[in-house]
């Protein structure tokens, strides 16, 4: 376990990064605050919290707008985060990148914008068992609007897409497969160029849940030749509401609005508008300008780490959690080879509840999720109404497991049969 | 302890062993309903005679909170009229609420359930088993939003 220790602290020089957290040096009562709520969302360092308060203090107006230093600042910083985040998943034009308020937001909009207006009856949406229900919901109500119909990839026992019979699910019939890069609640990381691949084979375009992905894994969005990538600021460091939606430009071009406004016009007559080029077209109104800032120098830490340094201290911890986590009576539902999954593990406790072993654990200082983490099909699919969830990110520690392993003792003590 | 005082040895008593819990065949109402948020399920039974619960009984399952207070309840309302029965959901729903003390002669074992008040998040976990009983004896049908958590 030391051996662990130490090459999981290798990775990534843990002891200066949380020292750029203010929050993690709170307490809850007199015991040190473990925090292992990352998939839900990230703590933010100094660096995004002063830039978005530089950015009050200092440069605030609305962008595209003024004709006056401020507002020219404003929109240089809004859009030099534009071009930060395209560049940190690989996308080479920064017009590719609309700025939403997250995935949910983003998947919405390939929902409205694309769906509504491709889709048509018989149709097929192909979205997986495992996915959040913000990439089933805003399918459902684009199915009762086109008449398209939705599939699901099922799962294995070890929480990993069942491919077994994708033949016969992805089909001509397929005209978008929209999964999950990085389950939030089995920490499963599908194989998405494969998926990708398949997907295009059949003319079908490929949308890819990026909420956990971006944040954990080096994302390369033509290595994965994915054709939309929705990215959560706020669960990489970002503010909240911060976030945006990649697409290939010319699925941008064919799309109809999301919403209509200020800003996402070329021109209004009383019967008609015609609309701004991509992606403002998409950009209806304020949007959240200081939260994308910051979301670009949230984007210039994790560079600063490299993903690739990220991703092998997530690999080291996972795998000491799941380790210590099995040796302690737990049952983790997902796959156990870390290099499959990410750092988000959901587990059953020795019959205690899950609200019941978060409430003990939070007495113990150790901050975790307890419910279905918005996914309830993977629920149903294991029978189980809900898991505990420990998540893992750059901040955190083999100790802050260790914390959590002697806190699932503590609850042992008090709710064992 | 915060912790000694939600899980006291009643809580945890009544979560252990828990008191009614079966079907009651006849029942002339029932109610079920979960809680989307943690999955907690409930489903009452209630037998009603001249006016009054004759028997009542729960199914369910979720954390101890929910389930004790189901437990509870059972014991609490059994053999009252129908009219103390839905004042004592108003009363718990009071405690619950932080808005009123417990009278303990009327609460008995239900003020251990008191101390839930302090982490707001599991209050509705505590009324849950209230909410449905509450459903069943005004006749509703007992279709709560939501499905069900369980199946394959």
């Amino acid at each position: 376990m030391s051996v662990t220790k130490e090459r999981a602290e290798g990775a990534l020089d843990v002891v200066r990064i949380r020292a750029d957290f203010p929050i993690l040096s709170r307490t809850v009562g007199d015991k040190p605050m473990v925090f292992l709520d990352s998939a839900a969302t990230s703590q933010k360092p100094r660096q995004v919290i002063e830039a978005e308060r530089e950015f009050y203090e200092r440069h605030n107006a609305n962008v595209h707008r003024g004709i006056y230093m401020l507002s020219e600042e404003a929109t240089e910083l809004y859009e030099g985060a534009r071009e930060k985040i395209a560049r940190f998943i690989g996308a080479s034009d920064p017009a590719t990148i609309v700025y939403t308020r997250g995935t949910t937001e983003s998947i919405n909009l390939v929902a409205h914008a694309w769906g509504r207006k491709f889709l048509k009856e018989g149709d097929e949406i192909l979205l997986s068992d495992m996915e959040h229900h913000s990439n089933i919901v805003p399918w459902q109500l684009c199915v009762r609007d086109t008449g398209a119909v939705l599939r699901y990839i099922p799962l294995t026992d070890d929480g990993l897409l069942d491919l077994s019979d994708l033949g016969s699910l992805l089909t001509k019939r397929t005209k978008i497969l929209s999964v999950s890069g990085m389950s939030n609640s089995l920490g499963t990381l599908p194989p998405i160029r494969e998926l990708a691949d398949a997907a295009h084979a059949v003319g079908a375009v490929v949308c890819v849940d990026g909420a956990q992905l971006v944040p954990h894994v080096p994302v390369d969005v033509a290595e994965l030749d994915c054709d939309f990538l929705s990215i959560s600021g706020h669960k990489m460091l970002g503010p909240t509401a911060s976030g945006g939606l990649y697409a290939r430009r010319e699925l941008l071009e064919a799309m109809d609005p999301f919403m209509g406004g200020g800003h996402m016009i070329e021109e209004v007559h009383h019967d008609h508008s015609t609309w701004n080029e991509v992606p403002y077209k998409f950009e209806a109104g304020t949007m959240n300008i200081a939260q994308e800032v910051g979301l670009g120098a949230a984007v210039d830490y994790l560079r600063a780490l490299s993903m690739d340094a990220v991703r092998a201290h997530e690999e080291e911890i996972t795998g000491y959690a799941i380790d210590r986590l099995l040796d302690a009576g737990a049952t983790i539902f997902g796959p156990k080879d870390v290099s499959v999954r990410g750092g988000a593990v959901s587990f059953w406790y020795k019959d205690v509840h899950p609200h019941d072993l978060a409430t003990v654990l939070n007495e113990e200082g150790v901050a975790v999720r307890a419910g279905h983490h918005c996914t309830q099909l993977v629920m149903r699919r294991f029978g189980v109404p809900a898991t505990t969830r420990a998540s893992f990110y750059v901040y955190n520690t083999n100790d802050e497991v260790d914390a959590l392993i002697a806190a699932l003792g503590r609850a042992e003590e008090v709710f064992g049969f | 302890m915060a912790l000694d005082e939600i899980y006291k040895e009643t809580i945890l008593d009544h979560y252990k062993n828990p008191r009614n819990k079966r079907e009651l065949p006849g029942a002339e109402l029932s109610c079920s309903r979960n809680n989307p948020l943690c999955g907690d399920e409930i489903t009452v039974f209630v037998h009603e005679e001249d006016g009054k619960v004759a028997a009542v009984t729960f199914l369910g399952q979720g954390c101890s909170i929910s389930q004790s207070s189901a437990s509870m309840m059972t014991e609490a309302v059994n053999g009252r009229s129908v009219q103390e029965a839905e004042r004592l959901i108003g009363d718990f729903r009071g405690m619950m609420a932080g808005d009123a003390e417990p009278d303990e002669d009327e609460f008995g074992e239900l003020v251990a359930l008191k101390g839930v008040v302090k982490y707001p998040i599991r209050v509705k976990c505590a009324v849950l088993a209230w909410d449905v009983l509450q459903e069943a004896l005004s006749g509703g049908d007992g279709k709560a939003a939501g499905a069900s958590a369980h199946g394959a």
